[in-house]
C-alpha cells in the first residue's frame, strides 16, 4: 500500500515535470541570452513549431494507438507540392488548404489500409509510402522548387494579425480540437485502449481496425494543415522539403510523455514537448552553437526521453 | 530389462510463494520402460519435470540416476546426465531450416567463424534415417506439419544419445492418426532401452503405452501402480479423490426461461455438434480437459472466431455473431481465461477499464459524461468490491482478483449483457478472492443473467453450478442435469475417454 502511493505521487511528479522543465529551461535560456525572452523571439519559435506541431499531435496520436508515421516528411512535401498546383489553377486558399489535406489524407489511408488490411508493421507500411510519396513528388516537379503563391497563401504563414503570426491561430485551433479529441471523444478513449493493449480492445468490443484507420486518416488531416502552412512559409513548394520531420515530430511527443510503448500519451504534453526542443534550438542559435553539434544534443535529449519513459513504466510493472 | 532401476526420485519438495507445487514427491523410473505420470492440472506433473531437467531446484529431497545422487542445477546438467525433454509448447524457429533448428545452439564448426555443414547434414541424415524419418534436411520449419515438428522434437531429444527422455503431453497438438505413429515410436524407443517419462491425462492414451503408472494429486505422490494391475476408474478415482471443502457459497435461485440456446454448432477440426442452452439464473458449467474445446466453442459464441454451422439463439430469437461487438450488443459477455492478454489495458486506469465495453453510455452528443462514468463504475465498484487506491490508479498495480472484478463490472454496467461466459474466472487468484468471484456470480445469477462457466477445477464447478456439460475432443460428452448427479468421478468419466 505505501508503495502504490509512493508510485502514484512519483506519476504526478512526472506528470508535472514536463512543466517544470519548460520552466526551468526559460529561466536558464534567460540568463544564458538576453534576446531570449523578447516577445519577438518567442512569437518567432512559436511559428517555427507550428508545423512540428501539427505532425507531432498526429505522431502522438498514432503512436498512443500502437502505430507510427514514417511517411510524415514525405507526405508533406507532396501534399504542398500538389497543393501549390491547386492553387495556381484555382487560386484560392481554400483550395489550397483542400488539395493538400486531401492528398495527406489519401496518402494515411493507403498507409491505414497496409496497417489494418494487410497486417503490415506500420514501420515497413509508412517507410513504403515514405518513398511512394517522395518520389511522386520528385517526379511531378521534377525535382524542382516551384514558386508562385499569390500574396493570399502568402498572408497564411508569413502575415500577422493584431501582431501575432497567423499560423499561431490555426496552431492553438488544432490543438485545442485535439485535446477535445482525446479527452472528450469515444474515439479518444478507444485510442489508448488500443494503444495498450489491442487484443483486449477488440475483446472488449472496440473495432481495432477502425481506430487505426480513423487515427490515420486524422495524421492525413493535421499533415495537410502542416503542409499548407509549411508551403506558405517557405514560399514554395519544396519536393525535397519536410525531410526527417517525421522524426522531429516524435522527438517532441516523446518528450511530452508520450510511451512509444503505446497507451499513453496527451495533446498538451505533446505541445510543451515541441516547445521543450523548440527553445533548445532556439537557445543554441542563439548563442552560437555549432550546427552539427546541435543533432548531438537533439540526440541526448531524445534518448534521456526514452529511458526516462521506460525506466518509470518498469518501476510502475515492479510494483504489481 | 526392466528390472535395473534408471533413476529414482526420493521425497523431493518444491514450494513457490503460496503454493506447495511438490510435497515429498518419490518414485522409481525402470531402465526400459514408460512410466506415465498422470494427475489434474495443478497436481505438480510439469513442475516435477521441470525439476528434472534442472529449469527449478528442489527445496528438498534427492535425485539418483544409475544408482549415484545427482545435483542438476541447469538443462545443460540434464544433457550431461543423459535427460532429454520434450515440451508441451514446441520450441523451433520456423524460419529455419530442419538441419538448422536439430543442431541449433550446438552447430558443429570447423573454427569459430566457420560452420560445418557438410557434417550438420551428414549427422542430420544418419539421425533421420536411424528414425525411419523420410523429412528432406533443407526442409523450412514453416513448411512442415505440427506432428512432423513433434517428431523433430523427439528425434532432437535423443540426439544428445539420451538414456532418460520425459515428454510432456507430446500429443496435445497431433491428430489421432498421428499419435498412432508417435505411440509406436516411443515404444520402438522403450525396446532399445530407453527410460521414457510421459505425462499425459490422456486415459486411452496412457492405457496404451504405460508400464507403470504414478499419480499425482495436490503435488503428493498418490501411488504408482502397475499397467495390468490397474484400470481406468481406479485411475481417475486417484486423480481427482480430494474432499470438497464448504467454500462454494451457491444459493438457490428460481431459474427463469431460456437465455440462450445454441444448437449443432460446428467449426472445422475443432469441434462439431455443439448443442447446449442456458436458462435466467442458471449457472452452467463445462468441464472438460484442457484441449477438449470449451474455450474454442465459448470464443465463437462471443464472437471472436468464426464457425463453419450450426445456429444461436438468444431469448426463443436465432442471432447472428459477426464479431466480437455484435455479441456484446446483443448481450453475449465473456470474461477471458488469459487476463493479461485479453482482459485488461494494463496502463489504462481502473475507470476507464471498466467503461471500456460501454462507451456509448458516456460519450454521446459531442461530449464526454465523466461524471455519469464515474458514479456508475463506483456504484458497480461498490457492488463486486473492487480495492483500488483511486479510479485513476493503473489496473496493473491490482492484485489479480481485484483486476478479475473490474473485468466483471465492465461486463455488469453493460445494459445489453444477458449472457456472461466466465472462462477459468479464479485461475491464479487467490482463495479468498474467488470465494467473492463465486458471491459475484451469484449476484448476476439473481439479477436475471444466464452465467457459463468454465473451469478445470472440478470442485468448483460442483460448488456453483446448477447443470454441467462435459466436453471431450470437440464434442459434448454428456450433460449432468442434477446436483445429486455431480460427482467429480462422474464428470471425468465424460471427459477422459
Amino acid at each position: 500500500m505505501e508503495k502504490k502511493k509512493r508510485i502514484d505521487i512519483s506519476r504526478y511528479l512526472s506528470k508535472y515535470s514536463l512543466f517544470i522543465i519548460l520552466v526551468v529551461m526559460v529561466i536558464v535560456c534567460n540568463f544564458a541570452n538576453e534576446n531570449f525572452l523578447q516577445p519577438a523571439n518567442l512569437l518567432n519559435v512559436a511559428k517555427q513549431q507550428s508545423v512540428n506541431i501539427l505532425l507531432a499531435l498526429g505522431a502522438m496520436l498514432l503512436i498512443s494507438a500502437g502505430c507510427l508515421d514514417l511517411a510524415a516528411g514525405s507526405n508533406l512535401a507532396l501534399a504542398s507540392v500538389i497543393a501549390l498546383y491547386a492553387y495556381k489553377a484555382a487560386p484560392s486558399v481554400a483550395v489550397a488548404f483542400a488539395a493538400a489535406i486531401a492528398v495527406a489524407v489519401v496518402c494515411n489511408l493507403i498507409s491505414g489500409i497496409m496497417v489494418t488490411g494487410f497486417n503490415t508493421p506500420p514501420f515497413i507500411a509508412t517507410l513504403a509510402m515514405q518513398l511512394m510519396a517522395r518520389g511522386l513528388a520528385l517526379y511531378i516537379t521534377q525535382g524542382q522548387n516551384q514558386s508562385g503563391l499569390g500574396a493570399d497563401l502568402q498572408e497564411v504563414g508569413q502575415g500577422n494579425t493584431f501582431g501575432i503570426p497567423n499560423s499561431i491561430y490555426i496552431t492553438i485551433v488544432i490543438i485545442l480540437a485535439v485535446v477535445y479529441l482525446t479527452k472528450e471523444t469515444k474515439l479518444g478513449r478507444a485510442v489508448f485502449a488500443v494503444g495498450g493493449n489491442e487484443d483486449a480492445a477488440n475483446a472488449s468490443g472496440i473495432s481495432v481496425k477502425a481506430v487505426k484507420m480513423q487515427v490515420y486518416a486524422l495524421n492525413g488531416l493535421l499533415t495537410g494543415i502542416a503542409a499548407t502552412i509549411y508551403l506558405s512559409r517557405v514560399n514554395s513548394a519544396m519536393p525535397n522539403g519536410g525531410v526527417s520531420y517525421e522524426f522531429d515530430a516524435m522527438i517532441a511527443t516523446i518528450v511530452g510523455g508520450t510511451s512509444f510503448s503505446g497507451g499513453v500519451g496527451s495533446a498538451v504534453g505533446t505541445v510543451i514537448g515541441a516547445f521543450i526542443v523548440g527553445f533548445l534550438n532556439n537557445i543554441m542559435n542563439l548563442m552560437g552553437i555549432d550546427s552539427y553539434l546541435q543533432q548531438v544534443v537533439r540526440g541526448i535529449i531524445i534518448g534521456g526521453a526514452v529511458i526516462w519513459d521506460i525506466y518509470f513504466k518498469n518501476r510502475k510493472g515492479s510494483v504489481k | 530389462m526392466g528390472e535395473t532401476i534408471k533413476m529414482e526420485l526420493r521425497h523431493v519438495s518444491k514450494s513457490f510463494p503460496g503454493v506447495k507445487a511438490l510435497d515429498d514427491v518419490s518414485f522409481q523410473l525402470k531402465k526400459g520402460s514408460v512410466h506415465v505420470l498422470c494427475g489434474e492440472n495443478g497436481a505438480g506433473k510439469s513442475t516435477l519435470m521441470k525439476v528434472l531437467y534442472g529449469l527449478y531446484h528442489p527445496d528438498a529431497g534427492e535425485i539418483i540416476i544409475d544408482g549415484e545422487k545427482v545435483h542438476i542445477a541447469s538443462p545443460a546438467d540434464a544433457r550431461k546426465y543423459k535427460i532429454s525433454m520434450v515440451f508441451q509448447e514446441l520450441s523451433f524457429v520456423p524460419d529455419m531450416t530442419l538441419e538448422e533448428n536439430l543442431f541449433l545452439g550446438r552447430w558443429h564448426k570447423k573454427n569459430p567463424l566457420k560452420m560445418d555443414w557438410k557434417r550438420i547434414r551428414r549427422e542430420t541424415e544418419a539421425l533421420l534415417e536411424k528414425e525411419g524419418l523420410d523429412y528432406a534436411p533443407d526442409t523450412m520449419l514453416r513448411n512442415m506439419s505440427v506432428s512432423n515438428i513433434q517428431m523433430l522434437e523427439i528425434l532432437k531429444a535423443i540426439s544428445f544419445n539420451a538414456e532418460i527422455l520425459i515428454m510432456d503431453e507430446p500429443t496435445s497438438s497431433i491428430s489421432n492418426q498421428e499419435v498412432e505413429f508417435l505411440i509406436q515410436k516411443i515404444k520402438d524407443l522403450r525396446d532399445r532401452g530407453m527410460s521414457i517419462i510421459y505425462i499425459s491425462h490422456k486415459m486411452d492414451e496412457i492405457f496404451r503405452i504405460a508400464d507403470e503408472i504414478t499419480v499425482l494429486r495436490d503435488g503428493k505422490t498418490i501411488t504408482t501402480l502397475d499397467k495390468d494391475e490397474t484400470n481406468v476408474d481406479e485411475i481417475i478415482e486417484l486423480m481427482v479423490g480430494r474432499k470438497l471443502e464448504n467454500q462454494y457459497p451457491k444459493v438457490s435461485i428460481e431459474i427463469g426461461e431460456e437465455l440462450l440456446r445454441v444448437e449443432k454448432l460446428a467449426k472445422d477440426n475443432v469441434f462439431e455438434d455443439i448443442s447446449f442452452h442456458v436458462r435466467r439464473g442458471e449457472i452452467v458449467g463445462f468441464a472438460g480437459l484442457v484441449g477438449a474445446g470449451r474455450t474454442e466453442v465459448m470464443n465463437t459464441v462471443f464472437g471472436m472466431e468464426k464457425y463453419n454451422s450450426g445456429q444461436i439463439f438468444l431469448n426463443g430469437k436465432q442471432i447472428q455473431v459477426k464479431n466480437i461487438r455484435s455479441a456484446i450488443e446483443q448481450g453475449v459477455t465473456m470474461v477471458t481465461e488469459d487476463r493479461r492478454r485479453f482482459g485488461i489495458i494494463p496502463v489504462r486506469s481502473v475507470l476507464e477499464n471498466a467503461a471500456l465495453a460501454t462507451l456509448k453510455k458516456y460519450f454521446y452528443k459531442g461530449w464526454s459524461h465523466k461524471k455519469k462514468e464515474r458514479e456508475e463504475v463506483a456504484e458497480v465498484f461498490g457492488k463486486v468490491r473492487v480495492k483500488a487506491p483511486s479510479m485513476e490508479t493503473p489496473i496493473m498495480n491490482l492484485s489479480g482478483g481485484n483486476q478479475q472484478k473490474v473485468i466483471l463490472a465492465k461486463w455488469m454496467l453493460c445494459d445489453s449483457g444477458q449472457v456472461i461466459i466466465m472462462d477459468e474466472p479464479t485461475r491464479g487468484i487467490d482463495v479468498g478472492a474467488k470465494k467473492e468471484i463465486y458471491e459475484l456470480m451469484n449476484i448476476l445469477a439473481e439479477s436475471g443473467k444466464g452465467i457459463i462457466m468454465i473451469s478445470s477445477e472440478l470442485p468448483e464447478l460442483i460448488g456453483m453450478c446448477d447443470r454441467i456439460y462435459v466436453m471431450r475432443e470437440g464434442k459434448i460428452s454428456g450433460c449432468l442435469e442434477e446436483r445429486e448427479l455431480f460427482t467429480q468421478e462422474r464428470i471425468m468419466s465424460f471427459a477422459v475417454s
